[in-house]
């Protein structure tokens, strides 16, 4: 019984190092995600290009404009005479907000009720949501209404309450993306290789026709899965640790938790994703056939599982659907423990959907595969 | 071949039926020990589903057997381990080599440690792979595939070994050369069930035994078939109007039958008449005949002659697309 598990495992270790390929994807696929992810998609909003109308030349105007810049939301690109001149900026697309200082904007302020207009640029609602929320905390803090106008011509007052009042951001107090985002992608990721690995390591075997010899040998359907499984598991936690190591050093991402929590919870989810793996195998015919089957079921993931976009902004039935993703509740666990560093207590409400779906759909596709090879 | 050894396979009875399709139909089969026993039928006769029952991987509807003393019932998994199994997909890792292949199928088949790399060396000298045990499976051409592939499935020292099609798709000089290895195995007293389609490969074994329609419809050694059971001449004709050659030949009693082969006829006839007697009938009746030979008879010859006159139209089509 160990022999041949042993024969598998071996079998699977010296085929991996033969395929430079493979083993090159396996290592750099998570690097090249992590930098493409991490980098490119920045969902903050900062340095914002911004065109000013200064017309009161006061010391206070200078005073609040170094707010703006200081803030980093706002660079200011262009000085300009009119108002229109303005306008043309924001039309063009060069500046996305503009900001008018009215001429006796020192004067209002020394009345306490000072009036400054904001522009913004709002045919990007990331762009503009940022920029409008930014420039009213900052004329709050200064006890300003700052009138905000979006191109559509809408006019949003915002009347400073006369506290100062400061958000805190736990966590990610600057709010870099890359925090939020990488820890996230260690669980896109190992999804991906279990998913895709399992599915092509049992359709190879029928594809060659070796799979039939497996059947008729004295091997048992748990020692040809397990077999395999267990490489795969190898190569996923390899993914793993490299990409924890580049979201820490790379990407500065503190890991406030425990790491060996971390792996076990990584095993839980790929109970599921593994099942998903078998699942897929018994579907496909041919290796191609296997890997789009397996990016199939990769997709809504990555949309639905609350990694790029927040799962609270969906509609009603996308967020149905998102609860019955397991990657829904690793990414809560993975964000938990890495940005959060929180234990079981807090994570336990998301062990359960975890276990049941592994329960469930590990069972049913061991069941498929054994039913197939009969 | 000792007459007094227990049987290697024997079969009562045995029938798998899928849905209402009889695959299998009450098969009794005898394979004594030590023999070398040809499995022959047209596919879907039902060789691979007996094959697969005899293997412990298919559980009979009904009936059941032995094989190597093993009930195919009660222990499909001892059977599993006791007997070998190769087939024409030849089931090698191409990017493992010889001996990683070799290593591999002797774990699977639980050869024990201290016996596994003597048991690979000798596989190594049986295939005549030496030299070749660290190049990569991919990299072999067909014939050296084949052997290895049977290399593989005798690792663990099987005493019986089921073969599905093994020539598939090789080439003449490595079917003779397998061939010689498998009789030499046959005649150190492995038991050999194998399956072909090729007559000179069917005239090597011990044993034939015919499948058709689930049923074994001829056995005996290859001569006794020829002689006894098969007891015809075929010959083939080439005739400058091969249609009025076909229509004048199918009135004679004494052809049983005629088929177009390209630009051949080829007839299979009762005792009597001989080539010349083909050819004397042919000129009386005003055709010119171009030559006229007798020919060995194929497999598909002797199935032909096993079954009746109604199934055989249906069972050449078969056989045409083998």
């Amino acid at each position: 019984m160990v022999s041949r598990l042993v024969g598998i495992i071996a079998k699977e270790f010296i085929q991996l190092r033969r395929d430079p390929l493979a083993v090159t994807l396996a290592l750099f696929v998570p690097v090249v995600m992590l930098f493409i992810f991490g980098w490119a998609i920045n969902t903050d909003v900062k340095h914002v290009p911004t065109a000013v109308f200064e017309q009161s030349g006061s010391l206070e105007a200078r005073v609040l404009l170094e707010a703006f810049e200081n803030s980093q939301y706002f660079t200011i690109r262009y000085w300009v005479a009119s108002q229109r001149e303005l306008t043309r900026l924001i039309d063009e697309g060069n500046a996305k907000v503009g900001v008018v200082i009215p001429p006796d904007y020192a004067k209002q302020l020394s009345r306490a009720r000072a009036e400054i207009q904001v522009i913004v640029d709002a045919s990007d609602p990331m762009v503009a949501t940022s920029a409008m929320n930014a420039a009213a905390s900052l004329g709050a803090a200064r006890s300003l209404d700052v009138l905000t106008h979006t191109v559509e011509g809408t006019v949003v007052r915002r009347n400073g309450p006369p506290v100062d009042f400061r958000v805190r951001a736990w966590y990610n107090p600057d709010l870099v993306s890359a925090i939020f985002i990488v820890p996230g992608l260690i669980g896109a990721l190992l999804m991906q290789t279990t998913i895709t690995a399992m599915a092509v390591a049992v359709v190879r075997e029928r594809e060659r026709g070796t799979l039939e010899a497996l059947i008729v040998s004295p091997i048992r359907r748990w020692e040809l899965l397990l077999g395999k499984i267990i490489p795969n598991l190898f190569v996923a936690y390899g993914q793993m640790t490299m990409a924890l190591l580049v979201a820490r050093f790379v990407f500065d991402v503190p890991i406030r938790g425990s790491l060996v929590l971390l792996y076990a919870m990584a095993l839980l989810f790929m109970w599921g994703t593994l099942g998903i793996g078998i699942f897929v195998s018994t579907a496909a015919r041919t290796v191609p056939a296997a890997m789009q089957l397996a990016f199939l079921t990769f997709l809504p993931s990555i949309y639905l599982s609350g990694l790029l976009f927040p799962i609270e902004g969906m509609p009603r039935g996308a967020q149905y659907l998102a609860a019955a993703i397991p990657l829904t509740y690793f990414l809560r666990i993975v964000r938990g423990i890495v940005l959060k560093g929180v234990g079981l207590g807090y994570l336990w409400p998301n062990l359960m959907p975890l276990a049941g779906f592994g329960a469930v759909v590990f069972t049913l596709a061991v069941f498929r595969f054994r039913k197939q090879l009969d | 071949m000792d007459a007094a050894a227990p049987a290697a396979v024997v079969t009562r009875g045995l029938t798998r039926r899928f849905g209402k399709i009889v695959a299998v139909d009450h098969l009794d089969l005898t394979v004594r020990t030590g023999e070398l026993y040809g499995f022959l039928g047209p596919n879907g006769a039902g060789k691979s589903t007996t094959l697969r029952m005899l293997c412990g991987i298919l559980e009979p509807s009904e009936g059941g057997g032995h094989v190597l003393g093993i009930d195919l019932v009660a222990e499909p998994e001892r059977v599993k381990s006791a007997i070998g199994y190769m087939s024409q997909k030849f089931s090698l890792y191409d990017d493992l080599t010889v001996e990683e292949n070799l290593t591999f199928y002797a774990r699977v088949y639980m050869v024990p440690k201290p016996e596994r790399g003597p048991r690979i060396q000798r596989m190594v000298r049986l295939a005549d792979l030496g030299g070749r045990e660290r190049q990569l499976a991919g990299q072999l051409s067909g014939g050296y595939r084949q052997r290895l592939a049977l290399a593989c499935a005798l690792v663990h020292g099987p005493r019986l070994i089921f073969l599905d099609e093994p020539t598939a798709g090789v080439d003449p000089v490595s079917r003779r050369t397998f061939w010689a290895v498998i009789r030499r195995l046959a005649d150190e007293g492995t038991t050999i069930v194998v399956t072909t389609h090729y007559m000179d490969e069917a005239e090597l074994c011990d044993t034939l035994g015919f499948i058709y329609q689930g049923r074994l419809i001829a056995q005996g050694s290859p001569a006794r078939i020829k002689t006894e059971a098969f007891r015809r001449t075929v010959v083939e004709v080439a005739a400058e109007d091969l249609r009025k050659a076909a229509d004048a030949l199918s009135d004679w009693h004494a052809i049983e039958e005629v088929v177009r082969i390209g630009t051949r006829l080829r007839l299979i006839m009762a005792d009597g008449p001989s080539a010349d007697d083909v050819r004397a009938f042919l000129e009386h009746e005003g055709l010119a005949v171009n030559w006229v030979h007798e020919v060995e008879p194929s497999v598909e010859d002797l199935f032909v002659s096993f079954v009746d006159k109604e199934r055989k139209l249906r069972l050449r089509e078969q056989l045409g697309a083998v």
